[in-house]
């Protein structure tokens, strides 16, 4: 079939449906705009979600799994608690937004996604997040320059907080680990394995 | 009747007493009034002053009483006295409450109550008892024009209330639209699948009925007559011709669909594949009863996407098609989605719409179509064009904000309900020759051939206060003749048009007046000798109630006469009375009053106010305690179209400086409660400039305007509004000539 004669077809919501978590809710959306109206960053979305939606049943696969709007959710749950239809539009975004992700058509540079990888990278390398590492990872993301100048920048809280007892600068060397870090490897493992078995994910 | 022997009430309850001299309302009554008998009594509505009444009733032969009290509105059920004729004067809400405490407005408050007893008296000797209309007819049997869900519904409801019913079908079987649908929106909880229409059940219950007769293959040749004797020739395709009496009619005659012809732009006319609701409909029960997917209709081929195309030549703005919304088309192309995705759910089925609207218990209807993967789009179609055994629908999708299109094996076109109202009797005739439309009822009424229509061929009903009421007393339309519809809503509309049947034969045969003055038992007498055949009445009556005789004089048929009184306002040489309210019970009110001199700076403004809607918000204001000027006297008239413009003159004639007119809203949204009573009067006054100019007046001294029932804080600001105007203009050069 050519792109025409899949236009408005379930093809892709079907898709949609069989890959991304609660993606069944979507063909349930009644285009009413309330959760674009409520979204704090709506304004700034190309797409917001009543949009996505539409698009979504419209067929436009690539334009969905290549926007970046799903990344600009903040999971603030405001567009959540108004739906008149019930649709639990944050967790899609997330799921629209992990699918593309495992695909490899989220938009390469894209600040929430780097931060996430960033994030989730950290936290379960030892089964817990290593703030310091954290920090100075999301500083050097931009290059050596960028980092030494934002750390600079910052130099006076960075102080404060070490004479508080927050920060500890050995944490950059060996920070706080979990005790049975093979077992959270495992638990994660076996998630991701549980998360295949679930949605068949076709490349 | 026996002699007259008029009795005047003064009631000192709620305050009358302490704020106004009832001894002085007393002296009023009898010296000026010159009424024969006169008590006063500190709570009248008590059972002992009621007591007093009744036994003055009985014991001194009193027949008409006047009541200085509390409005006509309230303490019905105390002040009933139905062998004797009574009038109100209206001193509670329409003076003290009104009015403000205090010495300052001593003196106008008590001329005011004053002049109400003096119009009491006045009016009361000119009323008589209302004694029933002599055409009294007692056929009760009910005749419903069409076989449709509507007409079956409406002749199984009357016969199951124990009325002979008479069904007269054109085509050959009963059952209309409904039977030529697979299967209908559902009507009962959860809302979810369509369900079976239940017609074959319906038809079966009707023709297996003992009290019901059925004519199939027949139409209306003539209807004549009135409620309770309605005679009916009916003629059958074969030739054979009926005549049957009948009480009161249902019309359901239903509806066309839209001619999909006229949609060329979408594939109308122009593709086997682009079909209406009606060809879907078709087509399903063709498979269904084939065992059978729906077929492609161009080549027999699979259907493997429908598109649904709502609003098809509805709502439309540019006047080529019909400006309304049908209400049923998009539950049912829901529906018909469903036919498609529970046979094959892989078969794509979109459904094109600008505003879903599903009235009803729709909206759980339309989540499930949803929950079937039936995909909703927002979008304007700009047209469908058919290719070889498929269709190309080019629309904007809304949403997105683009132009898209898709294509689809099937179009199907939601076109509206066309009603089959017959004769629109208010087009000119040659305008009719050109439509050619075939009438329903084929009336012998002078007015016309149809039941009259508002717009867009619907008959014309007040939507708000009483829907199932025509302009044609004893006829009833029910179903998308009156207004576009869905089964359900057809079903229920045809339970009251049963009900309103019911209720028309029964009041009929007692001669009384069917809504909205149901009971009533007074009815228009003319006095022909004095009637010069200006058609006036014959013309202006909203009800159609007048046909003319051979010599042209007007024949009233009481039974479908609503009691109005427009005919009444209409005739110049005032010929046409009611027993208790005419040019002479309003005319001597008028008169009646104390009228103060030129220099006197007390102004005196009637208010002519409509009893449906004006009085009751003057009533309210009063209960409100809003103050409204004292220069003010109110007369209650049935409808603003009974106003005369006799008592107009007579009262500019007689030196009061400003007529006002309260009557409701009128136009196509109309508040009339008989339909054009106000309308007409704002023609009639519409004329009367010159009648000021002659006299030498401004033309402000007589104004109209509309109050609704909730109007009670703006009518005294109405009132005091036009005082003031009158204060201005000053008072009336007219005074003490009379
Ligand atoms: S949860 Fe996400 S999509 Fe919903 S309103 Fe908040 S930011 Fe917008
Ligand atoms: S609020 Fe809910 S129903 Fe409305 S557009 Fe958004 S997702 Fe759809
Ligand atoms: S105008 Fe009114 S009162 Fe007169 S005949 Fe018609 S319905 Fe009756």
């Amino acid at each position: 079939m050519n792109e025409l004669n899949i236009k408005y077809h379930n093809n892709f919501l079907k898709e949609v449906e069989e890959n991304i978590e609660e993606g069944e809710w979507i063909k349930m959306c009644m285009q009413c705009g309330v959760c674009s109206g409520s979204c704090p960053l709506g304004p700034y979305w190309a797409h917001p979600p009543q949009e996505l939606f539409m698009m979504i049943r419209a067929g436009k696969r690539e334009q969905v799994l290549r926007s970046d709007s799903m990344w600009m959710c903040t999971s603030c749950y405001n567009c959540v608690v108004r739906c008149p239809r019930k649709l639990p539009i944050t967790q899609i975004m997330h799921g629209i937004a992990a699918y593309a992700n495992n695909l490899g058509m989220a938009p390469k540079i894209q600040p929430t996604r780097d931060f996430s990888i960033l994030f989730w990278k950290n936290c379960t390398r030892t089964g817990r997040v290593n703030e310091l590492r954290l920090t100075l990872g999301l500083y050097f993301n931009d290059g050596l320059v960028a980092g030494i100048k934002k750390g600079w920048a910052m130099r006076n809280i960075g102080l404060g907080l070490m004479r508080a007892g927050r920060l500890n600068l050995f944490e950059l060397f060996k920070g706080h680990e979990c005790k049975d870090q093979k077992g959270i490897h495992a638990m994660l493992k076996k998630a991701a394995e549980i998360e295949q078995r679930h949605k068949h994910l076709t490349a | 009747m026996s002699e007259m022997k008029t009795a005047a009430y003064i009631c000192q309850g709620c305050g009358i007493g302490e704020r106004l001299s009832a001894k002085q309302m007393a002296v009023v009554a009898q010296k000026e009034g010159k009424m024969q008998l006169v008590r006063e009594h500190a709570f009248l509505c008590s059972a002992e002053g009621v007591q007093m009444i009744r036994d003055d009733i009985e014991k001194e032969a009193v027949t008409h009483i006047m009541i200085a009290a509390c409005s006509r509105r309230a303490k019905t059920e105390a002040f009933n006295f139905p062998d004797v004729t009574m009038t109100r004067a209206n001193i509670r809400e329409g003076v003290i409450w009104s009015q403000p405490e205090g010495d300052a407005a001593q003196e106008i408050m008590q001329e005011m109550a004053d002049d109400y007893v003096r119009m009491g008296c006045a009016e009361i000797k000119k009323m008589k008892l209302p004694q029933g209309t002599p055409d009294k007819a007692q056929n009760k049997r009910i005749l419903v024009v069409g076989g449709g869900i509507s007409g079956l519904t409406a002749a199984l409801e009357s016969a199951e209330a124990g009325y002979e019913v008479l069904i007269v079908e054109k085509q050959k079987a009963l059952g209309g639209w409904a039977a030529r649908l697979w299967k209908r929106v559902p009507a009962k909880s959860p809302y979810t699948d369509p369900i079976d229409t239940g017609i074959v059940d319906l038809i079966a219950s009707v023709t297996q009925h003992p009290r019901i007769k059925v004519y199939l293959n027949a139409t209306i040749a003539q209807t004549s007559g009135a409620p309770g004797r309605f005679l009916v020739h009916i003629a059958t395709e074969n030739g054979a011709a009926a005549t049957e009496e009948v009480g009161a009619i249902v019309q359901a005659s239903g509806f066309t669909n839209y001619d999909i012809n006229k949609l060329p732009e979408l594939g109308g006319g122009k593709s086997q594949n682009v079909v209406d609701q009606a060809g879907l409909e078709q087509l399903a029960i063709e498979a269904a009863r084939q065992g059978q997917p729906v077929r492609r209709p161009s080549d027999g081929g699979e259907v493997s996407s429908v598109a649904f195309i709502q609003c098809a030549g509805q709502r439309d703005e540019s006047g080529k098609h019909l400006p309304y919304c049908s209400g049923h088309c998009c539950n049912t192309s829901i529906k018909q989605a469903m036919y498609f995705k529970d046979s094959n759910p892989g078969i794509d089925t979109v459904v094109i719409y600008t505003d879903l609207r599903t009235p009803g218990m729709g909206e759980d209807f339309y989540r499930s179509g949803q929950n079937r993967g039936v995909t909703f789009t927002k979008g304007m179609v700009s047209e469908v064009a058919a290719h070889g055994n498929s269709c190309t629908v080019k629309f904007k999708d809304i949403i997105l904000n683009e132009d898209s299109s898709i294509e689809a094996d099937l179009v199907v076109l939601a076109t509206g309900q066309v009603p089959n109202s017959g004769v629109n009797i208010d087009l000119a005739e040659d305008a009719q020759a050109e439509a050619k439309p075939v009438s329903i009822l084929n009336l012998t009424y002078r007015q016309g051939k149809d039941l009259p229509q508002l717009k867009h061929g619907l008959t014309d009903s007040h939507f708000i206060c009483f829907p199932y009421e025509t302009r044609r007393t004893g006829i009833y339309a029910a179903g998308p003749v009156r207004r576009p519809m869905d089964i359900a809503q057809a079903t229920e509309d045809a339970t009251g048009a049963a009900l309103k049947a019911i209720q028309a034969v029964e009041n009929a045969s007692l001669g009384r007046a069917a809504h909205p003055r149901s009971g009533d038992l007074s009815f228009p007498i003319v006095r022909l000798e004095g009637c010069t055949q200006c058609k006036r009445c014959t013309v202006e009556c909203p009800f159609g109630a007048i046909d003319e005789d051979e010599k042209r004089y007007p024949v009233f048929n009481e039974s479908r006469c609503r009691r109005c009184g427009t005919c009444m306002g209409a005739c110049p040489v005032r010929v046409i009375s009611f027993e208790n309210y005419s040019p002479d019970s309003i005319g001597n009110q008028i008169k009646a009053v104390d009228m103060p001199d030129e220099f006197s700076e007390k102004p005196r403004i009637l208010v002519l106010a409509c009893e449906n809607d004006a009085y009751p918000a003057l009533d309210m204001a009063g209960m409100q305690r809003k103050v409204y000027s004292a220069f003010v006297r109110v007369i209650p008239v049935r409808c603003l179209g009974s106003v005369n413009t006799v008592w107009i003159t007579d009262a500019l004639n007689g030196g009061w400086d400003g007529v006002m007119m309260m009557g409701c809203k009128h136009g196509d949204d109309y508040q009339c409660h008989f339909i054009k009573g106000s309308e007409l009067a704002n023609y009639r006054m519409g004329k009367i400039d010159d009648t000021l100019k002659q006299l030498g007046l401004e033309t402000e001294r007589v104004t109209t305007c509309a109050v609704a029932i909730t109007d009670s804080a703006r009518v005294a600001q109405l009132i005091n509004d036009y005082a003031a105007k009158i204060q201005e203009i000053g008072m009336s050069p007219m005074k003490g000539f009379a």
